[in-house]
């Protein structure tokens, strides 16, 4: 039997439906990913990046092909799965600690009220958020609840953490502040990663590999970059590495000369 | 001329003295105290003048508001007053209404007692508007309450299911044009009676718009609530009560503001059949005894109380609204 990873993507189709005939967003992607490793998906706008990351979710089924995850086949959605969804998507009904508690209550079965509210309240402290437990996400800053978002991810323990642009709707100085936050998680969690970016610094300073799609209709893996970067990685003092400058390179070379933003050149 | 005599540079920002163009290299300059202690607290001394102001600016706020309304008030009653009170005009004007209708207006509560056991209202007919209106409210208090309890119930129904909304929907969107008095002949012969059948047309009514917008807004439920529902693997029990209730109630609301309006129209056309009693037998009566004035009194009472209602159920929805 041939080893597999811990996330394997074998053979991922994914193609809607629609008046013409069957749109193939995205086809053949294989993509193996390791326990602990931190991976960036990177692509234009459409390239079908939110797909594979949904596929890997649960929430949308490949048309064909299979995820494996620790060996089972993923077939719907769950929580060993966690999504950090871009517009963050609390509910804003709920105080920010119900929001997490909803997915500790799913999640940490057999524990006690009391070991429950502890967990919520620690999660909440790793994104240092504790303070705004009581407030419900209306009152909060955009980037105040993608903190909680991350907080309610992570709480729920997942075997994968899946990041869909989690920062793409922020400004960039909170993006930067929250990018920091998050290296800070993962030094201490070691989570398996996929994140969804088209912001090539946040890719090279966050993710152990880049993985670059081509652009759709069928689009699939064209290149796949591992990050030789030592951690903890700075920011400031990373654009001094060879290293970080030869990888950013190497991403903006494929996204702007190889497989430039279709809209750009239709236009 | 004397600015000639300053030597300008041509720089890329334009033709400078050289003084401002010699600061070639960009140096940070630390802004000066940027470390230092903060300086010491100042004692606050507390301003007592404010207040009287503040009080002057609140009324002046609610005059603004109420001002226009009465100013309208005032001059339609005057237009009113002035167009009806010639002679030959068969239309009573306020004055009339005031001094015929007198015993209407300023015992709105005869034939009404309250005891220990609760309010009673008396048997035969004799009873003041506000007695009438305390009947149709009780009236229109069982018929909407059925049809928020059904409706709601349908509107998540046909919300969830697109098979049972493409089944139930256009049933749905043909009987809800149907006016109140229509069903009146219908309601008659299922009942038999005239007290079901008065509260069958106000439920019959107000169910529609609270059917259509629950519907509306169990369909809109963002995509990324029901995302997380899904991630979170919430059974649909959770679903319903974490997710989706808490999602629709502002159109929930919506559907029941219309509702309560609607019940509140329909009411007169029940109390038609009904007889007797009730603010809609109230106008009947007074129409059939040429007591046009006291349609006018009712005509106001029923706007009111519409009014009313319409604030409370829309001041209940917020206050749910927070809640969830």
């Amino acid at each position: 039997m041939k080893h597999r990873s811990f996330l394997a993507l074998e053979g991922i189709n994914v193609a809607f439906p629609t008046k013409t005939g069957p749109f193939v967003a995205v086809e053949e992607v294989d993509l193996s990913i390791e326990k602990g490793q931190f991976v960036a998906l990177i692509g234009h706008s459409g390239c079908g990046k939110s797909t594979l990351l949904n596929v890997i979710a649960g929430l949308q089924k490949p048309t064909r092909g299979v995820v494996f995850l620790d060996g089972d086949v993923i077939e719907k959605p769950g929580p060993d799965r966690a999504v950090i969804f871009q517009d963050h998507s609390l509910l804003p009904w709920l105080t920010v600690e119900e929001n997490v508690r909803l997915a500790v209550d799913k999640t940490a079965q057999g524990k006690t009220r009391a070991e429950r509210r502890d967990w919520v309240m620690h999660n909440l402290e790793l994104v240092q958020m504790a303070h705004a437990a009581a407030k419900r996400p209306g009152e909060l800053s955009g980037g105040m609840k993608q903190r909680v978002g991350i907080a309610r991810a992570i709480a729920m323990s997942p075997r994968v953490l899946l990041m869909d642009e989690p920062f793409g709707a922020l400004d960039a100085l909170t993006r930067a502040s929250l990018q920091d936050a998050v290296m800070a998680l993962q030094a201490q969690l070691n989570n398996t990663v996929v994140m969804i970016t088209h912001d090539v610094d946040e890719a090279v300073l966050l993710a152990d590999r880049v993985v670059m799609m081509t652009n759709g209709p069928a689009a699939t893996i064209g290149e796949d970059l591992t990050i030789d970067l030592p951690r903890p990685r700075d920011r400031i003092e990373a654009t001094e590495i060879p290293a970080y400058n030869h990888a950013r390179h190497e991403i903006l070379h494929f996204l702007h000369q190889r497989h430039s933003n279709p809209l750009d050149r239709a236009a | 001329m004397s600015s000639s005599s300053v030597p300008l540079i041509q720089t890329y920002a334009g033709r400078l003295p050289a003084h401002v163009v010699s600061g070639q290299e960009a140096q940070i300059i630390p802004y000066p105290n940027s470390r230092a202690p903060a300086p010491p607290p100042v004692e606050v001394v507390k301003a007592t003048l404010g207040r009287p102001k503040l009080r002057f600016d609140f009324l002046g706020k609610f005059g603004a508001t109420v001002f226009p309304t009465l100013l309208m008030l005032i001059t339609l009653l005057a237009i009113w007053e002035i167009s009806c009170s010639s002679e030959g005009v068969s239309f009573p004007s306020p004055s009339r209404v005031w001094s015929e209708s007198h015993d209407v207006i300023v015992h709105p509560l005869k034939g009404v007692s309250i005891d220990s056991s609760g309010l009673h209202i008396a048997e035969n007919g004799d009873v003041g508007i506000a007695g009438h209106i305390i009947t149709s409210l009780k009236r229109v208090a069982l018929g909407y309450g059925l049809s928020a309890i059904v409706g709601i119930a349908l509107g998540i129904l046909i919300g969830q299911s697109l098979f049972s909304y493409r089944a139930l929907d256009p049933l749905f969107q043909v009987l809800r044009t149907v006016p109140p008095l229509a069903w009146l002949p219908i309601s008659l012969s299922i009942f038999q009676d005239a007290g079901p059948s008065a509260v069958f047309l106000i439920f019959i009514t107000a169910i529609w718009p609270v059917i259509l917008n629950t519907a509306a807004g169990v369909q809109t439920i963002p995509n990324t609530y029901r995302n997380v529902a899904k991630v979170l693997a919430l059974n649909p029990f959770e679903y319903f009560v974490r997710v989706m209730l808490p999602a629709t109630v502002p159109h929930m609301f919506t559907g029941l503001r219309i509702g309560i309006g609607m019940s509140w129209l329909a009411i007169v056309a029940a109390e038609m059949v009904q007889g007797g009693t009730g603010i809609g037998f109230f106008i009947w009566d007074s129409y059939n005894s040429s007591l046009l004035t006291d349609t006018i009194v009712a005509l106001i009472w029923i706007g009111m109380v519409g009014f009313s209602l319409d604030r409370i159920v829309a001041f209940i929805g917020r206050r749910v609204a927070r809640q969830a």
